[in-house]
């Protein structure tokens, strides 16, 4: 599978003393100096804060302490994620020379846990697109090839994983922007359950749908990563108090028993190639002893619409703060509202416009309930739907995107191809249950396909007790030679 | 005494009012930054309050606790409740928008009781969050309009604040004045708020229309910046006359937000109704609802105190006085009532107290220097005819200077001896004689001759003669 060593393997080898936290980090910026050029994965690196961290590290473990679970694991952070005293730009012009003063609730978990933060990652700007070409900083190529697409709007992180610059990083998922990226790049990615992870410190792109999550190389990392920033945060109303499963213990159970379920009224519009692997994924879990089952979701179809309603609303409030009065980009104008208009017509770029624009609109008086009324009785039928599905399945499996990585600006024209990259991933984040994205083979060109797993609230352990068995059936499939 | 109606060429006024108070919590609604008065601006700041990306509201647990007694002192119904959104920009607006209560609020559906009697129903009383203060300057009077550049503090942005609402019930300035002062007695008898209309801690709007009494409800037009209970009854009269001249006039009056002038007693328009901003409400889904549990709500009334109104209509029943007397009423206020009481188990006369501490007393808090026992010795001897009404006065501020002291033993050191009955009639003859004229007039009924008479007496008696009495005797010679 992957070249490159997991996190589970430099932390145990920075743990025993076996690996030093400080070479670890020197391979991965030696990697980051050689493609980091044609990748454009990071916004910033932070080279010489990795290597004090790494080296902090270094002494904990020489000092017979442990640095935690992800001792000396280089982590890329996304662009939205605030760091004190390190910019953190959203890839907007608008937050172009943004220092926070704190660190978002991820940031310190990863740190108390001994990872080694790198640098911030590439993303559409406020998270908002599916191919990273957002940017207002540039686009991020796909590692697998530079032509192509990351996805997005994580972008910069799956590829950072992807090319091997850090072998954990973190994005946010508001309607696939963990899980398509990871599809895309080649690695896995997870949307955890709504109010698992803190959102404190998350630039806000659309608040009732954003989760933060990692991209690993292998499920196990994905499991160890979300050991350590999963829990309740008090800076964080809507963050869940229940107690923390092990992540890890039923990775290799397989999935006997296990029923999966096969969406029968699926929207349409997964590539051949895509939806042949999905089969083949099917095929794989039956092989391994799990039960296939046909449910129905039929609110499904509509979650395209509801979220192109109901995020751009959100959006619309959550950034209306950028007004250039107290941070951020100001351009001088005779009086205030000139001020705010001449800021944000030159602070934010196309799509974040656009959105703003829709969302303003969705909640305008007069249009609220066609619109954003409409859009949350849709979330409630599509709480009730999924609710209905895991009744008969345990888990279900969909494509995590409907194509493998496409060219750079193959869907910049039309707002709206580009949205239906998120089709199959959006419904997670309406309902706010995890979702993950395994590799499983490939696909035209011999790029990777993602196969998404999804489960019910807090269903994060059978989701990953799944994905390993697909991430097993994978390495057969690439040691068989299949297709 | 209220007016209870106020009527000009033939119209009545209805009001409601729309009244905000900060709430006495010791950190924000949103976060733990201090809320304090009067700090160095920019002091009481953090990412929340600052709007700074990614940072998130939590909500204040006592403050919501604030919010509920004051719910359940004008006796609405406390019920799960949730926050919204009101979009809207301005510079003092850190995050752009105002987390408020917009479809669920807190309490709904309570009352008012004025002391007249008059009963003010209350829509609701919702949470919400203060915005920062803007400083304009270089520009005219402190208004946005022409300033060089603004100032802003965020040291207010994010304090938590009790919108209560009235309906409609309000009919006379002197009502409206009532009704802010009979609810900043009640805020600040429960500790919700300290209630200074001059520091902003309580602000009031008013929605102003005027009709035909009978008729229906007319347009209202929301007035802004009154700033103090004067102003309350200033601007509303003035408002409503500027209504009735427009409609009288053959005008229409159109829905809109004016701004009271303190220093011009006009009202001047702000924004019609069709400028008005779109705040596009939508549930604020950085936070979950609240539902206070039914152990809640009991535990928080269970711990209310007793209210002015209630304290007033027990101090006046003891006293002897009208619930809404100048007497009860500000000797309630100072939170004096207790005191009045405490006097009356001391073996003394509450209703002399009351009538003492009226006047005697204004300067002090609830809890006056003068020992309690010291005031019901001095009530007891007014009540044995031992001293007059002038005398207990004279010995009172005695009292009051040394502290404390026996009320018999002052009294019988400036020689204030009372007269007994035989030597008052043999006083009052002597008057009716020396003044016969006068006597005649009373006699036939003109009852202002008595003060001659018994103006006669005090002379006589170097004011050492109880006036009661002296009346008394006039009256029964009659």
């Amino acid at each position: 599978m992957s070249p490159f060593d997991s996190a589970s393997e430099i932390a145990a080898g920075v743990r025993s003393g076996d690996l030093k936290a400080v070479d670890v980090l020197e391979q991965h910026l030696a990697r980051i100096d050689a493609r980091e050029t044609e990748i454009h994965a990071f916004n910033l690196v932070i080279a010489d804060a990795a290597r004090q961290q790494a080296a902090a590290v270094d002494a904990i473990v020489a000092a017979g302490g442990d640095p935690g679970p992800l001792a000396g694991v280089p982590v890329a952070l996304k662009d939205n994620m605030c760091t004190r005293g390190v910019p953190t730009t959203c890839s907007s012009k608008i937050l172009a020379d943004w220092k926070p003063p704190y660190d978002g609730t991820v940031v310190s978990l990863l740190q108390r846990a001994g990872a080694v933060a790198i640098g911030k990652t590439n993303l559409d700007e406020f998270a908002m697109g599916s191919s990273t070409e957002n940017s207002a900083f540039g686009p991020t190529r796909n590692p697998l090839d530079t032509d192509l697409v990351p996805g997005g709007s994580s972008g910069g992180s799956a590829a950072a994983v992807a090319a091997g610059f850090a072998p954990l990083s973190f994005g946010s998922d508001t309607g696939g922007s963990i899980r398509q990226p990871a599809a895309l790049c080649g690695v896995v990615g997870v949307k955890p359950t709504y109010g698992r992870v803190s959102r404190y410190g998350l630039v806000a792109f659309a608040s009732s749908l954003d989760q933060i999550g990692p991209f690993t190389h292998t499920v196990a990392d994905a499991a160890l990563a979300l050991q350590v920033v999963c829990g309740h945060d008090p800076h964080d109303s809507t963050s869940i108090a229940e107690p923390l499963p092990d992540y890890s213990a039923l990775l290799e159970r397989g999935v006997e028993g296990l029923r999966v379920g096969r969406i029968t009224d699926l929207p349409a519009g997964a590539d051949p190639d895509v939806a042949e692997r999905i089969e083949q994924a099917f095929d794989a879990l039956a092989a391994a002893g799990a039960t296939i089952v046909d449910v129905e979701v039929p609110a499904f179809t509509y979650g395209l619409t509801a979220y192109y309603i109901i995020a751009p609303a959100e959006a619309s409030s959550n950034l209306a703060r950028y007004d250039g009065v107290r941070y951020g980009l100001r351009v001088d104008a005779p009086d205030t509202h000139a001020m705010y208009s001449a800021t944000r017509a030159a602070g934010f770029g196309d799509e974040v416009k656009r959105r703003i624009l829709l969302g303003t609109y969705a909640l305008s008086a007069g249009y609220y309930d066609a619109y954003y009324g409409k859009a949350l009785r849709i979330r409630r039928l599509m709480a009730d739907d999924f609710a209905k599905a895991y009744a008969q399945a345990d888990v279900l499996l969909t494509p995590s995107s409907p194509s493998v990585a496409f060219p750079f600006g193959s869907k910049t024209a039309d707002p709206f191809a580009m949205y239906l990259c998120d089709t199959y991933t959006i419904p997670a984040n309406l309902t706010g249950e995890p979702g993950m994205s395994v590799p499983f083979g490939t696909g035209q060109n011999d790029l990777p396909v993602g196969v998404q797993v999804l489960a019910p609230a807090l269903g994060e352990p059978v989701m990953l007790q799944v994905a390993a068995e697909l991430e097993r059936a994978a390495t057969d499939l690439t040691a068989g030679g299949a297709s | 005494m209220t007016e209870a109606r106020w009527t000009h060429d033939g119209y009545e006024m209805v009001v409601g009012l729309e009244v905000h108070v900060e709430l006495a919590t010791k950190t924000k609604l949103f976060s733990a930054s201090p809320n304090r008065f009067g700090d160095e601006p920019n002091t009481n700041i953090d990412p929340v309050t600052l709007g700074l990306p990614g940072a998130l509201p939590v909500l204040n647990k006592y403050a919501v606790e604030l919010a509920m007694r004051i719910g359940l002192a004008l006796n609405c119904t406390v019920q799960p409740c949730t926050f919204a959104r009101k979009n809207y920009f301005y510079p003092d607006m850190p995050t752009s928008y105002q987390i408020s209560q917009y479809e669920d609020p807190l309490n709904i559906d309570g009352w008012l009781d004025l002391p007249d009697g008059t009963r003010v129903g209350i829509e609701r009383a919702h949470m919400e969050q203060d915005a920062g203060k803007s400083t304009h300057v270089g520009g005219g009077e402190g208004r946005v309009h022409g300033a060089e550049h603004s100032l802003i503090d965020l040291n207010r942005a994010g304090v938590p604040l009790v919108e209560i609402v009235s309906r409609p019930d309000i009919r006379s300035p002197e009502q409206a004045r009532e009704y802010v002062n009979e609810l900043r007695a009640i805020l600040l008898a429960i500790g919700a708020s300290d209630a200074k209309m001059e520091e902003g801690s309580m602000r009031v709007d008013a929605n102003v229309s005027v009709r035909r009494p009978g008729a229906e409800l007319g347009t209202r037009c929301e007035i802004k910046n009154v700033n103090s209970v004067r102003s309350v009854g200033r601007a509303i009269e003035y408002e409503a006359k500027r209504q009735i001249l427009m409609l009288e006039a053959g005008e229409a009056i159109r829905q809109q937000t004016r701004h009271w002038d303190e220093g011009d007693g006009r009202t001047h328009t702000l924004r019609d109704k069709e400028d008005a901003d779109d705040y596009r409400y939508f549930l604020e889904p950085d936070l979950v609802p609240v539902a206070p549990s039914a152990d809640w709500i009991e535990e928080v009334r269970a711990s209310l105190p007793v209210l002015p109104a209630a304290r007033r209509a027990r101090l006046a029943l003891a006293a002897g006085l009208a619930a809404d007397s100048e007497a009860v009423g500000s000797i309630v206020d100072r939170g004096q009532d207790d005191y009045a009481f405490s006097v009356q188990a001391a073996g003394g006369d509450i209703g002399r107290a009351v009538v003492h501490m009226k006047e005697a007393f204004a300067e002090m808090g609830a809890e006056p220097v003068l020992p309690a026992a010291d005031l019901a010795g001095l009530t007891t001897l007014e009540i044995e005819g031992k001293l007059t009404a002038t005398q207990a006065k004279t010995v009172l501020g005695e009292l009051l200077e040394q502290g404390g002291g026996d009320a018999a033993a002052i009294a019988a050191a400036k020689g204030f001896e009372a007269m007994d009955t035989s030597e008052l009639e043999a006083m009052v003859d002597d008057a009716i004689a020396a003044q016969p004229d006068a006597w005649e007039k009373f006699c036939a009924g003109e009852a202002k001759a008595m003060g001659a008479l018994v103006g006669h007496i005090m002379k006589a008696s170097r004011g050492q003669a109880d006036g009661k009495l002296v009346t008394q005797i006039l009256n029964a010679r009659k």
